[in-house]
């Protein structure tokens, strides 16, 4: 589908940023935001393929990514 | 019904797409901080609750990814952004007020 398609163009333009990237701040929030677009298109591939355990993978992604880059911001604040 | 979920999903795939050209083509961390967090914010919410349309037996359980991609990615740029300005990342040459110097604790 297009939608796919387009959603995959923004993932490829997230990892070249996260690979480019001068501090390591900007590999974080490039992480995120592929983190986030790829949420995205875990639910649509899984109702393309129509199966509903890709919608329980997402939701652990999702929380796994979030525990994850609350992590690196502590670290880059020296909280931890 | 259909063709509503379709639309939606539509929309949230352009603003996918949109703020991963924001995190792209952005001169500044914290302008990629904002352009990443607020456009995949939006496009989640919307593809998301779009396949819940379009499938009307998954509509519960793609409301709650939803609502958790609603509120826990604001959080985590905020932590990160505010992470970056304490670890004294400095701001692109464009920028004309800087408020945050008169904050206790920031670096220059």
């Amino acid at each position: 589908m297009v939608f796919i398609v387009i959603i995959s163009i923004g993932i490829i333009l997230c990892i070249i940023r996260m690979v480019k990237g001068p501090t390591a701040a900007d590999r974080a929030i490039a992480m995120d935001t592929a983190t986030t677009v790829s949420v995205a298109l875990l639910v649509l591939l899984g109702f393309v393929f129509n199966r509903y355990i890709y919608l329980d993978v997402a939701l652990v992604y999702s929380i796994i990514s979030f525990v994850g880059l609350i992590a690196i911001a502590r670290y880059l604040e020296k909280g931890i | 019904m259909y063709i509503f979920g379709v639309i939606i999903t539509g929309i949230g795939a352009v603003f996918l797409f949109i703020g991963s050209l924001g995190v792209f083509r952005m001169p500044d961390v914290y302008n990629r901080v904002q352009a990443g967090t607020k456009c995949t914010t939006l496009g989640s919410f919307l593809t998301i609750i779009g396949v819940g349309i379009m499938q009307p037996e998954w509509f519960w359980k793609t409301l709650i990814i939803a609502v958790f991609v609603l509120i826990s990615n604001p959080v985590s740029s905020h932590a990160l952004g505010r992470a970056s300005r304490k670890n004294g990342i400095s701001l692109c040459d464009k920028t004309i007020v800087d408020k945050t110097k008169e904050f206790k604790g920031y670096k220059e």
